[in-house]
């Protein structure tokens, strides 16, 4: 299954990058045997294909939860009242940014910047972005992914 | 009865804001009324406080309401139909004194068109430009850049038209365009408003660009966080080759260029040419040692002309306008226009788009309005995460590329991070180190073990402990991590931590200088 994702990458620029950007979006995270399958195809070693996937944030080898929510950390947001935002939202969930809640359903993470910055803080809950974010706004969010995905 | 049309942006801000939302309900209420609406999303004005921002023409003028929520949408819509009164009304957009300011070159069409309307796109001035490239040689191209005295807008301020040159003059039998569209800086969303925005403009750019200096194939390396500009670009590329504007014959004229949008996997550093470049390959995003330029060795080794969004948006103009019109605008050796980003603690935050040499006082407090928590400015930080951390009594400075080097500043992508009196420049520092741990590539030990060395000191100067010894060592630090680094990861990092130090000295614990000292 894995290869014939990877496979219509095989050859295009920048394509390992493509393929396995392509294998997360289908499986949510990038299950060991990746490596040896995009080695194969792409015709260069399990430990350079490991190695890019350590370099990149985006790539997981472990499923993350249902619902990915990112926090920007970065200067702007802090500036706008960020740091509080994140604690909050931590605190909210009682996770710590890089864990995901036990049930599965949630994970917190760090991001460096939206392109929000000036309606800062601001978040990114299962691909909605968000805005003058707040830990309220960001549970709204949360429960509306949760709805559009039901349905 | 024709239909009635309004405008409300698709830019990543608005949709923060909720602007889909208002969309829907705009379109349910105008469905049970049995009213005709056609609803244009278009791209940002950049006065980002005020969106959701929804436009209706009326005598060619544009007037607007903002900010709209989802549940002002029935409202609004019967003002609109009604006598026009509404709290949330703004009047004629352009007339906004934000708006009616800037002198705006790359950004005009930019909230005003339907960004995949090539018709939209060519009655604004679109493809201007274009059709006198097509015109002349490359070799003239390249010099109009060149007397236009455009520098990249990236970060570095290099001039493009000696880069351009180089490429034009390299020989091979393939040659790149790549778009630096990695914006990771904080404070920074020029790139990506103009993508969503007015997409033609970053295409017709990259044209003129690969017929002077004979490239066929261009890349946009665009950074993962942007889905939105990234489903709006692909689609204007689509667009642009159905008219013939893109591919074999570009406008008739036997020529040819193609363009390909690459998404990132989520690295800092990828914004750094030579590891985009990199990246571009599938490979791990490190840093390559420079020499070969990339304009000789780039992509696949081959002459690469790599440039920032901006640098690329700001060539239409330039061809359309003419090189001296360009460099009329400007101070000094910093030509042009720049879209300056006001982020962060400030009021009337968004894009505001003028010549080089505007303050940065007016930019913070007379454009910005101040901190939106309404305490004072203490400190701003200027061109990213890499940038300096300034002072109010500095803000007399005019925002251009010299002055900004001279004041161990820099300008960077033109972004301002305001902050407000409760930020503890010790925690700043800190973060930039932090950031750097984060994101080396790893390549130089002064850049990944220095970084982790930084916020282990600057954790003992927090806690007192030695306290002389190691704000001495995070001199040092600095000043090892300036000289032993490869890119300005490394060597820039100390910038906001030593501008924060002799800046904002008491949150290091240190006692004022003597003036003599300084
Ligand atoms: C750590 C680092 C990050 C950078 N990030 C970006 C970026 O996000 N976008 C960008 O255009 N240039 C970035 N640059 C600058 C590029 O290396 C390069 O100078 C630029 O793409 C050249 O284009 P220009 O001449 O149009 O500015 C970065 C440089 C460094 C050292
Ligand atoms: S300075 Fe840092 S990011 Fe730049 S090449 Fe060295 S290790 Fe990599
Ligand atoms: S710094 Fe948070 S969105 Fe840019």
């Amino acid at each position: 299954m894995l290869a014939k994702i990877i496979e219509p990458y095989v050859g295009r620029t920048g394509g390992l990058i493509s393929a396995l950007r392509a294998v997360q979006a289908e499986v949510g995270y990038l299950p060991e045997e990746t490596e040896a399958v995009a080695g194969d195809l792409f015709n260069i070693t399990r430990a350079e294909v490991k190695g890019v996937i350590s370099f990149y944030h985006d790539f997981t080898r472990e499923p993350k939860g249902e619902t990915v929510v990112r926090l920007c950390a970065a200067e702007a947001c802090q500036a706008a009242g960020g740091r509080q935002f994140v604690s909050e939202v931590e605190k909210q969930y009682a996770l710590k940014m890089g864990e995901t809640s036990a049930s599965k359903d949630i994970t917190l993470e760090p991001v460096y910047c939206l392109g929000l910055c000036s309606c800062a803080p601001a978040a990114m809950v299962g691909g909605r972005l968000v805005g003058m974010a707040s830990a309220a706004k960001v549970e709204k969010a949360i429960e509306r992914v949760k709805r559009e995905r039901v349905s | 009865m024709s239909a009635l049309k309004l405008f409300l942006p698709l830019d990543s801000v608005a949709i923060a804001m909720g602007a889909d939302d208002v969309a829907d309900a705009l379109q349910n209420e105008a469905a049970k009324r049995k009213i005709k609406l056609e609803l244009v999303r278009t791209g940002s004005r950049g006065m980002h406080w005020l969106e959701p921002l929804l436009e209706v023409e009326k005598d060619c003028k544009r007037i607007g309401y903002g900010p709209v929520s989802e549940d002002d949408a029935v409202s609004v819509l019967d003002a609109i139909l009604g006598d026009g009164r509404h709290d949330k009304c703004v009047g004629l957009v352009e007339e906004i004194p934000f708006f009616k300011k800037q002198t705006r070159l790359i950004f005009e069409r930019c909230g005003v068109t339907d960004p995949l309307s090539l018709e939209d796109y060519k009655s604004h001035g679109g493809f201007e430009g274009l059709d006198k490239a097509l015109n002349i040689d490359g070799a003239a191209i390249c010099e109009e850049i060149m007397q236009s005295g455009l520098r990249g807008r990236g970060g570095a301020g290099f001039p493009a038209g000696i880069k351009w040159k180089t490429v034009s003059e390299a020989k091979a039998d393939q040659k790149y365009i790549v778009v630096n569209a990695d914006e990771g800086d904080s404070g920074t969303f020029a790139d990506r408003m103009i993508m969503e925005g007015d997409p033609f403009c970053l295409i017709e750019g990259m044209i003129i660009a690969g017929v002077a200096v004979g490239a066929t194939k261009g890349f946009v390396y665009l950074r993962s966080e942007y889905p939105i500009a990234e489903r709006v670009l692909n689609g204007a590329i689509v667009n642009a080759r159905a008219a013939g504007v893109l591919g074999d014959n570009i406008r008739g004229t036997g020529k040819t260029f193609d363009i390909e949008v690459f998404v990132g996997a989520g690295a800092y550093i990828c914004g750094e040419e030579t590891s985009l470049l990199n990246s571009l390959e599938g490979k791990r995003g490190e840093v390559r040692a420079k020499p070969p330029l990339p304009a000789l060795e780039g992509l696949f080794g081959k002459p690469t002309l790599v440039h920032n969004v901006i640098s690329l948006c700001s060539v239409p103009a330039i061809l359309a306008k003419g090189a001296k019109f360009y460099r009329d605008y400007g101070m000094g050796k910093s030509t042009g226009t720049m879209p300056f980003q006001l982020a962060g603690n400030i009021k009337y935050g968004g894009l505001f788009e003028t010549a080089f040499g505007v303050t940065l006082g007016e930019l913070v407090n007379d454009i910005g309005g101040g901190t939106f928590t309404e305490k004072s400015v203490r400190a701003a930080q200027i061109g990213g995460p890499l940038g300096a951390y300034l002072p109010p009594e500095m803000y007399n400075l005019p925002m251009d590329y010299e002055t900004m080097l001279a004041n161990g500043a820099g300008v960077g992508h033109g972004g301002v991070v305001v902050f407000d009196e409760s930020v503890n420049l010790l925690e700043q520092a800190r973060y930039a180190f932090e950031f750097c741990v984060e994101e080396s590539c790893g390549k130089c030990t002064p850049c990944r073990i220095g970084s982790v060395r930084g916020v282990e000191v600057i954790d003992r100067i927090r806690a007192g402990r030695d306290h002389e010894k190691n704000v001495t060592v995070l001199d040092d630090l600095c000043e090892l991590m300036v000289d032993g680094s490869l890119c300005a990861m490394g060597g820039m990092t100390p910038i906001p931590v030593q501008s924060a130090v002799k800046h904002f000295p008491e949150d290091f614990g240190i006692k004022q200088k003597q003036e003599a000292a300084t």
